[in-house]
Formats: C-alpha cells, structure tokens, sequence
C-alpha cells in the first residue's frame, strides 16, 4: 500500500494536497506542495513565525524543532513526511504565562543578544535534556554544537542549560 | 528546489516498483533535500522510505547484528548492543554531524550521502561527479578537503561520512533489496572510486534500496578508536580521520583494521598494509611503517598536500590509542 500525494509527472506546475499536522497538541490542516519544508510549512502556511529561518541548509539549528520529542532540523524535512507525528516549537513550550524552565533560565542568564537563534536553542536544549547524554559544560557544549549563535552567547546559553540539566537532576 | 511528487512506500515492493532513473529514495533527507535545494540534485519523484520495517537491531546467526537501514545514526549510535558491542561505530557516528542531524539521517542514507566538494555543490563550476564530461575545478582549484589516495583525473571528492569509515573497519557487509531480489554487498565493495565516472558514487543499482546493514561479530571493543581531524573540534568533517582496531595477544597484534576518512572518495582500507602489523609488537616503530606503506602512493594537489603527513601522523596516534584503549579526542 502507498500514499500517493500527486504522482503527475513534473512540469513546473506547483500541485497541493491537503494534510495534517499535529502541532504543539493540536491538529492543522493544510494545503502545501511536496516540496514544503516543516520550517515554510510552519512560518508561510501556519503563521507560526517562532521558528526561524537562518541557513536553510541544516548548518546552524536556528529551525530547530522536536519530532516525537527528537530535536531535529525543519529546514531538512518535507511537511509531508512528518504526517502523524507529534510536532513540538517554541510557540508550544510554556503553559499559558509560565516559562518553560529553560525559556526561564535563558531570560535569567541573559543567554541571548539579538535573539534570532534562541528559539532554536531552546528547542534543541529540550531535547538535549530528553536525550540525558549530557551531565557537564562540556558536554552541552559538545551535543549543543548544532546550534550557532552569530552573537557569541555561548558561555551563557551553557550556563542556563546547565542549570536546568542541574535542578532537574535533583528533582528527579 | 524543483517541483516533484511524493509517494510514501508502506512496503519494499512499493517502493522497488515506483523507482525509476529519476525518482530518489528519501530516508532523513538532510543531504538530499539539502542538494536539492542547491540544484546539485533534482528529483521527478521522493519515495519516503521511512515507514519500511527496517527501524530495528537483530543480532545475527553468525554473532554479529543487522542494523536496520530507517534506523536513525542517533538511534544506532546509542543503542546499548552498538556501545557494548561495536563501540568504534557509536564514536565514529557521534563524531559526525550534529544532535539534530543524527536524530534524522538513516543508517542507509548516511552510506548513500554526497561528496561536500564546494564545487560539486556550486552549479556555476565544472564538476564530472555532478556533470559528467564538464571537468574537474578541483584538480587545479582550490582543493584543500579534497582526496589524497585513489584519486583519478576526472575527480578528487571525498566520502564524507563518519559512520562508514568504522563500518569499513569493521568489515560490514550492506543488505540491498531490488526488483530482482536481494543481495549483500561487502563494505569495501560499496563505494567505488571515481576512475573514469565520478558520479558513480556505489555499486548500488538504480532499482536497488539500502534494507540493513551486517555487522560481523568481532567488534574490537577492547582496542580501538576514531581519531578525527577537523578544523573546528565539533560539527565539521574530517580533513583526516582514521578507524582503528587491534586485536591483541599481550603486546603482540593478532589483527589489525585501520580505515581513512577524508582522504578518498571512499573509506580508505589498505588490507596489505594492515597485515604488515598481525605478530608484530604493539610499537610505535611498527605504526611508523604501516603509516608510511597506506601513504606511500598518496598525491597531493597543492592545498591538500598537508593531508599525507597529518594522515601518516594521525594513524600512529590511532594505533596507539587503540592499544592502550585510551580515547583522547
């Protein structure tokens, strides 16, 4: 058995179907091309402007997002693939008014300047925190690395990581 | 990126009948849609391959493993059967890429990834492996990643992946399924190198689909290491990196494995040179040697040439780390 989407041979004619998306716990349905990456899916089609658009390559992580709770890169995924799947941003991360600790953490440590990465870094912090590899500054540098901050405010993202990785450690 | 169909194949004869020359399996999709957003790679049809039940390890008659091909590098790297029993692939694979890109890439598109020569992704220059016949811009070009060893006129690319030098090492054999039925290809089989058709990157069929890969059941976790050399220490790919494995019986080498990253456009093995070490002493000395012999053909092109020395200087380091099963990088 196979989905087929649109199987007409190719002529520049830009042909949509209808999917479903599951984001941040809710179902939107929308009309996109093949050839919509999750990223323009979320920020031309859905409106949803906290993921950003930096390289579009999958070189600095400022489109991160979490799949099924797997920080992966939206630039570098078709809307169309990720049907059925749990979709997780940063629009979806507090609860109402309350931050989620690491959105906390980054307004505490000042981990940020222009801001244009942080919704990336603070995604691909969430799930660095799922995966639990990381247990020291140098290894949320290491498992961070996919994230580039063109304002060099490195020292005080791993410093707000870190403290949530900390406190979460002692809850648990 | 051009316009192309999508299809979703729930099963391998799906998949295998919907291929055609100008359709392209998709699996993570981070270096095809990457390519295909440069223009380097166009598709008339993505076959998404990752609803096949290939997602899992079994271990094999034989004592080894079968990784399945949808299995994510991330999945594969952590999986405690990989870090207990093949702790060289989970360093390799960890030394690629970043978090996010391993939480995507498969195991079977990580073989089928592309060269990043700068001028294979720039449509504006010359490249065989991207337009056959149109030249090569890296031979007389800038060309500082590019190949050392196995090198032909037509194309001086790199395989850039990590993972596949320790699979190379270990001797891993790749399971293909295609519309006249399976097959095993030995790893050292897999890629080829570019003599007169660099866009030739595997010996895969154009109907062939990547279902798993075989590891043997010797794993090497008592001696081994990935050394990688880059220009920054994390998320960058190797100018030079080696995959190193002994067997030994105290300080005497029963079995040596030594593969190359970043230096041809395949992993790098030279099993005549390996030999060199099976009842020699773990010595630096005898590194030496077996560093000069895998380097002694190797020709550099100018910005590359630093990679023959910093090759030989890598393996010593590597066979010594692997000795005392120290991991320092």
């Amino acid at each position: 058995m196979s989905l087929v989407i649109d199987t007409e041979p190719r002529t520049g004619v830009s042909s949509t179907s209808s999917i479903t998306l599951k984001i941040n716990g809710s179902e939107k349905r929308i009309s996109i091309a093949p050839w919509t990456t999750l990223l323009d899916a979320l920020r031309e089609h859905l409106d949803m402007t906290g993921t950003k658009k930096g390289c579009d390559h999958g070189q600095c992580g400022a489109c991160t997002v979490l799949v099924n709770g797997k920080r992966i890169n939206s630039c570098l995924t078709l809307a169309v693939m990720q049907e059925g799947n749990e979709i997780q941003t940063i629009e979806g991360l507090s609860k109402g008014n309350e931050l989620h600790p690491l959105q906390e953490a980054f307004i505490e440590h000042d981990a940020f300047q222009c801001g244009y990465c942080t919704p990336g870094q603070i995604c691909s912090a969430v799930g660095l925190m799922n995966e639990g590899k990381a247990h020291n500054a140098s290894e949320i540098r290491e498992l961070m690395s996919g994230n580039l901050c063109r304002c060099g405010a490195y020292t005080n993202i791993v410093d707000a990581i870190e403290e949530v990785i900390n406190k979460e450690g002692r809850n648990a | 990126m051009n316009p192309f169909a999508y299809t979703r194949a729930y099963g391998v004869d799906t998949a295998l009948n919907e291929k055609t020359e100008r359709a392209h399996y998709i699996g993570g999709g981070t270096n095809l849609i990457d390519l295909m957003k440069e223009n380097v790679m166009h598709s008339q049809l993505l076959i998404d391959v990752n609803h096949l039940p290939f997602h899992e390890i079994e271990e094999t008659e034989s004592g080894g493993l079968l990784l399945g091909a949808m299995m994510t590098n991330a999945e594969t790297a952590y999986h405690p059967l990989i870090e207990e029993r093949y702790p060289l692939l989970a360093k390799a694979i960890l030394a690629g890429a970043s978090p996010q890109l391993r939480n995507m890439a498969t195991n079977g598109g990580n073989l089928m990834q592309r060269t990043r020569c700068y001028y294979f992704y720039d449509t504006a220059t010359p490249c065989n492996k991207r337009e056959p016949g149109s030249g090569c811009s890296a031979i007389n070009g800038y060309n500082r990643i590019h190949a050392i060893l196995g090198t032909s006129s037509e194309c001086i690319a790199t395989h850039p992946s990590d993972m596949c030098v320790a699979l190379a090492a270990l001797d891993a054999t790749v399971h293909v399924s295609g519309r006249n039925g399976d097959r095993t290809i030995a790893f050292n089989d897999f890629h080829r190198l570019p003599e007169m058709h660099p866009e030739k990157d595997n010996t895969l069929e154009s109907d062939e689909l990547i279902t798993g890969i075989e590891l043997p059941e010797k794993g090497f976790k008592d001696h081994f290491t990935y050394i990688k050399i880059r220009d920054r220490q994390s998320y960058a790919f190797a100018l030079v990196s080696v995959a190193a494995a002994l067997e030994l019986d105290g300080d005497t080498i029963t079995d040596a494995r030594i593969a190359l990253g970043g230096v041809a456009h395949k992993p790098w093995r030279d099993q005549g040179a390996e030999s060199l070490l099976k009842g020699k002493k773990a010595t630096e000395e005898n590194f030496e040697q077996v560093a000069e012999t895998i380097l002694a053909n190797a020709q550099g092109y100018g910005h590359n040439t630093f990679k023959i020395e910093l090759a030989k200087r890598a393996i010593i380091r590597a066979l010594s780390e692997a000795t005392e099963n120290v991991h320092l990088s």
